[in-house]
């Protein structure tokens, strides 16, 4: 086996402003003012003023590996991505890449509204750096995949987002280095869009292609990836198996099982005016809880702060199986006079609290994920694996019987049984 | 074998890793002439109107109000002539500056030489040219003027000038409106400027002696000239002055591809 990539104590550093989102653009009176700063007291501001996004990382990928990535918004995931596909170049340390890398750090790159669906395609494909006669002979197949065949002559302003989505992973899709490098581009378009990239992945993993995947979606980094690292606060804290990186990766971040809380820097700048502070799973005594029981309700806490007032803003919950399949969303402003009644949430700190109702979840491990929106405007926060816990099925229905029941609920029915 | 690692010094030109992505230069081109008149109602007429109405304009100012000397040269035609190369300039230079910020989902998003970027707007300004061309042609058949002989040589290598003028200029510009969005609004200024000190309106004749030499330091000049010379024979051949605004094109263009070069790896993280 030889090695595809080689990667030798890579770390990135990042400049952070001073006052974060006060000047987004340095302009160049900044650097001016901040001329007589740097002669004088050059040592203080140097250190604090910039983050490691990346620090020490070191790994080696044998060809025709597959490798998962997970980590937390803020991990260096992203990052460690960009210096692998060489769009940023890392601080220190050194990769040894052998072959060709292809990357998709997002699809339809370079896509133009005006242009025709057919006409992106070979714009897209040189743009991900396919040559022109690779794309010709991939013409067909990437229609074909995309399902846009009719629209094919159509400027592509006027598709729907699904098939615009579509056609851009169908391109990508088609792009065939030795090595690819993935960033959660599966994490759009439907349900059965995404059983079919994943599909597509798994023939890339199978015909002995190099790959690494970043994704939140547990699910299916457990079944694209035999094996996985971690990354936490720019670091790699584990390899191993996908399975007990998934374990590792949903055990840590919680400072306290049952509750979690945001470091500033895994907030993204964007999330202003809103600032999430922490949630919360507590049990029927009103204690912090990491294992819950099936026939108890549950409350969900999620405090929050608001720098400014938000028009139309909704703080909510998603919850999800450990495989990643989701089993409800629910926001609290989802009834309509609480939502005329709020219709602007002023600046000032809050707390969105709901009751999960006893008798309703099975046993298992869940996910609960947090949204901060306006709803068509813009998504000021979200952590898809916020917080995660245990359902403990003791005195739930049923327990008569040591089988495992199939589904994530496991509600308290009211059955008749009459004879007739 | 890639290497990924920090670059350490002076950047390396790398034209051969900047020749492999040449069809994406031609993509880029591609994409840019096809999108830049979708949608409008006078599509690429676009490209003649913008220079006959400035040479209407100027004709009614400078020649009928003004009465600026033309060498004798009809002074419609004497304007039009500059206002080709002029048009190829600014066009080009706009585009070519504002290259890497309009397509920041590219640079965030993939590897490739950004050179691609700046060299492909560029090169893409001189479809417009070539349509006001024919229109320039149409002019010279109804004022009755022939090209000299030494236009098939000249008017290819004067464009050559204005191409290599704007990509070097753009060049520095592009790499520090990255960080820097005031190029945005000091281009408008800069080539409104630069209009006044390149005789599009006037006859360089105009300028004494003692100032030609400073004169010429504008490449523009020199393209303006050219294009005057070969074109309707007016002025002087090309001379020294013309060597002159030749060696500071190369100079900015070389310049700003060491700088561009040395910019570029932190484009990704600014931008």
């Amino acid at each position: 086996m030889t090695t595809a990539i080689k990667v030798e104590n890579i770390s990135k550093r990042y400049k952070i402003g001073t006052a974060p989102g006060k000047f987004k653009y340095g302009m160049l009176r900044d650097q001016i003012m901040a001329i007589p700063d740097a002669l004088f007291n050059r040592n203080k501001a140097a250190e604090e003023n910039y983050i490691w996004a990346l620090k020490d990382v070191s790994f080696d990928l044998e060809e025709g590996q597959v490798l998962g990535i997970i980590g937390r918004n803020g991990a260096g995931k992203s990052t460690l991505l960009k210096v692998l596909s060489r769009v940023t170049e890392p601080t220190t340390g050194i990769v040894t890449v052998r072959g060709r890398v292809g990357s998709l750090l997002e699809v339809g790159t370079g896509f133009h509204p005006e242009l025709t669906g057919r006409e992106n395609i070979y714009l897209n494909g040189a743009i991900l750096g396919m040559k022109r006669g690779e794309i010709e002979k991939k013409f067909d197949e990437i229609v074909d995949f995309s399902e846009v065949e009719q629209f094919i002559d159509t400027p592509v302003k006027r598709y729907s987002s699904g098939m615009y989505l579509r056609l851009a992973f169908a391109v990508a899709a088609h792009l065939e280095p030795e090595i690819l490098v993935v960033d959660e581009v599966l994490a759009v378009g439907d349900a059965e869009f995404q059983r079919k990239c994943l599909g597509k992945m798994n023939d890339v993993a199978a015909q002995g292609r190099t790959v690494l995947f970043v994704s939140h979606n547990m699910s299916a980094i457990l079944r694209l990836t035999q094996e996985a690292i971690v990354m936490q606060k720019g670091r790699l804290v584990m390899r191993g198996s996908t399975t007990d990186a998934v374990d590792h990766y949903l055990a840590s971040g919680q400072s306290q099982a049952g509750e979690r809380f945001w470091d500033p820097q895994e907030i993204p700048i964007n999330a202003e005016p809103f600032t999430p502070l922490s949630l919360r799973l507590t049990d029927m005594k009103g204690s912090v809880a990491e294992n819950v029981r099936s026939v108890e309700p549950l409350t969900l806490e999620m405090r929050y702060r608001l720098s400014a007032p938000i028009t139309g803003l909704r703080v909510g919950f998603y919850l999800s199986t450990i495989r990643g399949e989701y089993v409800f969303t629910s926001f609290d402003v989802d009834e309509p006079e609480e939502f005329e009644k709020l219709s602007v949430r002023q600046a000032g700190s809050y707390v969105s609290k709901c009751v999960i109702p006893g008798d309703l979840l099975n046993e298992g491990r869940y996910l609960i994920g947090v949204n901060a929106s306006s709803f068509g405007v813009k998504r000021y926060f979200m952590d898809e694996n916020a917080l995660s816990f245990s359902v403990d099925p003791s005195a739930a229905p049923g327990m008569q019987w040591a089988e495992q029941r199939q589904g994530p609920l496991r509600p308290r029915l009211k059955w008749t049984i009459e004879r007739e | 074998m890639v290497y990924i690692k920090p670059t350490t010094g002076f950047a390396a030109l790398n034209l051969r890793d900047f020749w492999n992505y040449r069809e994406l230069i031609l993509f880029m081109i591609w994409r840019d002439i096809k999108v830049r008149y979708k949608q409008t109602l006078l599509g690429a007429l676009w490209a003649v109107i913008q220079p006959v109405m400035t040479m209407l304009v100027f004709n009614f100012l400078f020649n009928n109000v003004a009465k600026v000397s033309s060498d004798g040269i009809p002074y419609p035609i004497f304007s039009f002539t500059a206002l080709l190369p002029w048009g190829l300039f600014t066009t080009a230079l706009n585009q070519a500056s504002r290259s890497l910020t309009s397509n920041r989902n590219m640079i965030t998003k993939t590897y490739f030489p950004r050179l691609v970027l700046p060299i492909a707007s560029v090169l893409g300004g001189l479809v417009d040219f070539l349509i006001a061309l024919v229109i320039l042609f149409g002019m010279m058949f109804y004022f009755d003027m022939t090209p000299t002989i030494s236009a098939i040589w000249a008017v290819p290598l004067f464009v050559l000038l204005a191409i290599v003028t704007a990509l070097g200029v753009a060049l520095w510009l592009s790499a520090i409106n990255v960080k820097y969005r005031d190029v945005g609004y000091a281009l408008p200024f800069l080539t409104q400027f630069w209009l006044f000190i390149t005789p599009v309106a006037y006859s360089s004749s105009v300028i004494s002696d003692e100032w030609q030499l400073v004169y010429s330091l504008n490449p523009m000049a020199g393209v303006v000239n050219g294009f005057r010379w070969a074109l309707l024979g007016a002025g002087n051949p090309p001379d020294v002055n013309v060597a002159i605004s030749a060696g500071i094109a190369i100079i900015i263009l070389l310049s700003g591809l060491v700088y561009f070069r040395n910019m570029e790896r932190t484009f990704a993280d600014t931008i």
